[in-house]
């Protein structure tokens, strides 16, 4: 017996969907959220325009909302995971409300705190965090049924009029690979993948 | 003496700002700071509606100072600066991310905070978190002023923004109920 409602979700891999997204990608950026999503973004190939949290969990949508206001020309993804979007909830509203077109963002929802232990998160089998994004205001807010659906709602975000929500069921695999940490470091290239200043 | 008088005149006229909040806002205008998220206080109420009336600045409030200091953060990465506008208490919710994003990452995270629980607190809980401002603050060796006077509101926040940018570390600027009258009980 489960709680959990059915889904027509299919459950998919992290790793995979990453670098699906990024094999779509030249110069856009992406933000990617602490602990493993940004693990499997750092796997699938570092690009300077990657920005790698390494604390602050919660913050991936906030981070990426500020570089969006910032270059409205340029498309910015953030990848978050469930456990961690739920420290933040109201950055959906905030988002909603600034509404800028040129954000995309995907929520990684396995339901459990992976790299802690695999605990359930609260909300695991009780919240449908697309629900509460388009309760929060995000109109373009969707589960991605398979692969393939996860790739058009990625390519139809790109020319969006208002930003995009993908929320994605995953399985309980921890990362694939493991960030490099060096948070100046980090940054600096970002700056660069920005075109903000150039390296020394 | 005549020469110091002389020279707070000429600051004087330089600057047609003569409230607390006029002050700072031209700050920010001059330093380029365009990006001003907060979660307000009632300090703060002129300041926010000053800077919501000028096209100059984007500014909007947000559910969590943390959530501000992950927008300015991500702003400043890509070239738009920011500032974030927040009370003592909200401060006391950014230690986590002082110390994972902001300090570790370089970040010239600039924060105005209101400060309440001194100087005629009427709340004991806000009296009690305004004690442990400091001690966070000093803990990750950020700098931080405590601004008491109008006449030197102007030198403290230009040089601080200044030298936050160019050292690229965070900064706290701390308004005073000296400076800004703050809130008392029958308010």
């Amino acid at each position: 017996m489960t709680a959990t409602p059915a889904r027509n979700t299919k459950v998919m891999n992290r790793f995979d969907l990453t670098q699906r997204l990024i094999a779509k990608l030249k110069d856009e950026a992406v933000i990617g959220g602490i602990g493993n999503t940004n693990f499997d973004l750092w796997a699938a190939g570092h690009r300077p325009q990657n920005f790698y949290m390494l604390g602050s969990m919660g913050l991936a949508f906030p981070i990426a909302l500020g570089v969006a206001l910032a270059q409205p020309k340029r498309r910015v993804f953030a990848l978050e995971g469930d456990g961690s979007l739920l420290m933040q909830l109201g950055c959906l509203s905030t988002i909603a409300t600034q509404a800028p077109k040129n954000l995309t963002m995907v929520v990684m929802d396995n339901g459990i705190y992976q790299i802690t232990g695999s605990q359930p998160t609260p909300a695991a089998g009780h919240t449908d965090v697309v629900a509460v994004a388009l309760a929060s205001g995000l109109a373009k807010s969707s589960w991605a049924a398979d692969e393939d659906d996860f790739e058009r709602l990625i390519e139809q975000s790109m020319t969006a009029t208002a930003p995009t929500l993908i929320g994605v069921r995953i399985d309980d695999k921890p990362g694939t690979g493991t960030t490099r940490r060096d948070p100046v470091q980090i940054r600096e290239r970002f700056m660069h993948g920005m075109g903000v200043r150039q390296l020394l | 003496m005549a020469a110091s008088a002389e020279q707070s005149s000429a600051q004087k006229q330089a600057s047609p700002a003569t409230t607390w909040h006029g002050i700072v806002l031209e700050t920010l205008k001059r330093n380029e700071i365009r990006l001003v998220p907060y979660v307000p206080d009632r300090v703060l109420t002129t300041l926010i509606k000053n800077l919501h009336a000028d096209p100059y600045f984007t500014t909007f409030p947000t559910a969590r100072e943390e959530e501000a200091v992950g927008i300015v953060s991500g702003a400043w990465m890509a070239g738009m600066r920011g500032a974030v506008l927040m009370q003592t208490s909200g401060f006391a919710t950014l230690a986590n991310v002082l110390a994972s994003l902001a300090v570790p990452y370089q970040i010239p995270l600039i924060m105005f905070v209101s400060e309440r629980g001194t100087l005629g607190e009427f709340n004991y809980g806000q009296a009690l978190v305004c004690r442990t401002m400091r001690p966070v603050l000093d803990s990750l060796a950020v700098e931080h002023h405590t601004v008491t006077r109008l006449d030197e509101l102007e030198f403290i926040a230009d040089r601080s923004i200044k030298q936050a940018v160019t050292t690229q570390a965070p900064v706290a600027l701390i308004l005073s109920p000296l400076l800004t009258g703050g809130k008392t009980f029958d308010k």
